[in-house]
């Protein structure tokens, strides 16, 4: 089991080099002169030269990679070209909000998500599993914004029962977080269902039906832990598409995130912002792929048994 | 030939009889169609203004109102949909071209190529495709093409997967086998005989991901990376919409509405095929 866990930790290290190797890149591929940037555009040639080789900017690309590596390991990926403050300390202050949106979100998902799905697949073609998946089907179709604006102008606009922006009090967080949860509620609903559907097939379910076990046992003892496996899979996948929607969903909502902190270092061409938002991101959703990973190893018994020493 | 044929004819039969796969290529015909004859169905060209009739509700004149430089929406809509199959398909294919050759080198040669292109394709997937593309496009500047470029690269990872499964799977069938005895370059043995045979998954993934393209760039375009104004796009009509939502909603309402009906109906078309083309699937 350790070994497992050892294993993945490690096949990390490569992914996060491969990450910070093309967000440098990509930081390198950026228009415009990072020196002239720092110092504005009224600043002398000479001080730009000047700039320019106190930061190392004429060294070969291979040198000013490795410069990067060391000090994003001490926390500094760059200046923002904008406020001129710390990207990483940004960055972090903003990625409270984000975190408490994500998980807010992924709550509502996963606690609706699963029971319609299972739902739908012990009463598979009724009335209730047609309307279930109508609207999972709809719920991968919108554009998460959309949903944002359209819940605004109903809630907001037309009732008034929910503030339109602010992310403080409990009220403020509704809006936002059943926007964010809408599309992946319904990909984990669909999944839930037809795994169970798959579960509920096999022979042993047939065998537990056949000794006289009562229908909810069979659900609950025998089908739901191995219906389970899939669905956490695209549980933790569905993290991705969480930092994904909440990038529009905080613009949508003015939530003081991550998602606001890209767009806004968009608008005014903050290159390092942009590029050191997307590394946190890439590193964070790492992070989140490696514990459900873990998670997987506890559930599925077969990836514990492969381990196991003999 | 024949079997091929039989082939052919069961999926036709198995397609034909999904209602919902049927409505959706019907739906996806019409917006194509739309976006080819958009001159000619338009009332008014997409970049008109008349601010004599700005922000007006929608009317027998303008039947989804005006936007706030008073240019017909129903008009930009209907323009609008040409970027959006534009980007769908062009993103689509460079995924599909540069995803799928990785995909069959990697499951053809094995060992080195294959760990050095599946690490690579780990990496790319390691961070979230929208996120990737926003590192893309907001690096390549905006515009039409890197927009395209952007949604592209973030997808190749994912056909990569799948043709090198279903390359792995089909490797060491006695048919190639066969074109290698007979002295078939590995070139040919690609393009003629692995490639045609898991084109399946890759067509359903292919449409499912003409899907997800069109949300992304209405993302993309949302958020301020991606096509520039006057041309009409339905993600940046929504972020030029947002501003008025509390006074004048219907300019909110009919970008979202197009975006949705498009992605819903590519939808059940990649549901379709999927069930069509594999059965075994069929749930």
């Amino acid at each position: 089991m350790w070994r497992y866990i050892l294993r993945r930790i490690v096949y990390l290290a490569p992914v996060f080099i491969g990450i910070s190797f093309f967000v440098f890149f990509m930081l390198h591929m950026t228009p415009g002169d990072p020196a002239k940037m720092i110092l504005g555009d009224t600043a002398t040639e000479e001080n730009v030269q000047l700039l320019r080789a106190e930061m190392g900017l004429n060294d070969p690309f291979l040198v000013q990679y490795w410069r990067y590596i060391k000090n994003a390991v001490r926390g500094d990926i760059g200046k923002s070209y904008i406020t001129k403050s710390s990207v990483a300390r940004e960055v972090s202050q903003a990625f409270p909000a984000t975190v408490k949106l994500a998980l807010f979100s992924i709550t509502i998902a996963i606690f609706v998500g699963v029971p319609l799905g299972i739902i739908s697949a012990i009463r598979q073609y009724s009335l209730l599993d047609n309307i279930a998946m109508g609207f999972a089907l709809i719920g991968i179709s919108m554009p998460v914004f959309w949903l944002g604006l359209l819940l605004i102008l109903f809630f907001c606009v037309k009732l008034g029962w929910f503030p339109a922006s602010g992310f403080d009090t409990l009220k403020q967080m509704i809006l936002p977080a059943v926007t964010l949860s809408t599309p992946s509620l319904a990909i984990i609903s669909r999944i839930s269902r037809s795994s169970m559907l798959e579960v509920i097939r096999q022979d042993y379910i047939r065998t537990a039906r056949a000794k006289g076990q009562a229908e909810l046992r069979v659900i609950w003892d025998h089908a739901l832990g191995n219906a389970l496996i899939p669905i956490v899979t695209i549980v933790g996948l569905q993290f991705g598409g969480l930092l994904e929607g909440a990038v529009v969903t905080e613009a949508v909502f003015a939530v003081p995130g991550i998602g606001s902190l890209l767009v806004e270092a968009i608008k005014t061409r903050d290159y390092p912002m942009v590029l050191g938002g997307v590394l946190f991101i890439g590193i964070v959703f790492s992070l989140v792929n490696l514990a459900v990973d873990v998670l997987y190893a506890y559930i599925d018994p077969r990836i514990k048994a492969q381990y196991q020493s003999p | 030939m024949n079997a091929a044929k039989n082939k052919q004819t069961g999926f036709w039969l198995r397609f034909r009889k999904n209602k919902m796969a049927f409505c959706g290529a019907l739906m996806i015909l019409g917006l194509a169609i739309a976006a080819v004859f958009a001159p000619l169905i338009a009332p008014y060209p997409f970049d008109e203004q008349d601010f004599s009739v700005a922000q007006e509700p929608p009317s027998s004149a303008h039947w989804f109102g005006t936007d706030e430089f008073g240019r017909d929406i129903f008009s930009r809509i209907v323009y609008a949909s040409r970027i959006s199959l534009e980007v769908g398909f062009v993103a689509v294919s460079i995924g599909m071209f540069i995803g799928g050759l990785l995909g069959a080198v990697a499951g053809f040669y094995g060992h080195l190529i294959d760990n050095v292109i599946m690490r690579s394709m780990d990496i790319l997937l390691a961070v979230p495709s929208t996120i990737l593309a926003i590192a893309i496009a907001a690096t390549l500047g905006p515009g039409l093409f890197n927009l395209m470029l952007a949604v592209g690269i973030a997808t190749i990872p994912r056909y990569a997967r799948i043709v090198r499964a279903s390359v792995l799977s089909l490797r060491h069938l006695e048919f190639i086998e066969a074109a290698q005895a007979v002295g078939s370059s590995d070139f040919r043995i690609i393009r003629k005989h692995i490639l045609p045979n898991c084109m399946a998954p890759v067509i359903v993934q292919a449409t499912l991901g003409v899907a997800s393209a069109i949300l992304n760039t209405a993302g993309l375009s949302f958020i301020g990376l991606g096509i520039q104004p006057p041309t009409p796009e339905w993600g940046a009509m929504l972020s030029g919409a947002r501003s008025y939502i509390r006074d004048y909603p219907y300019m909110t309402i009919f970008p979202g509405l197009a975006i949705m009906l498009t992605v819903l109906s590519l939808n059940f078309l990649g549901d379709g095929l999927r069930d069509a083309l594999d059965p075994k699937l069929k749930r």
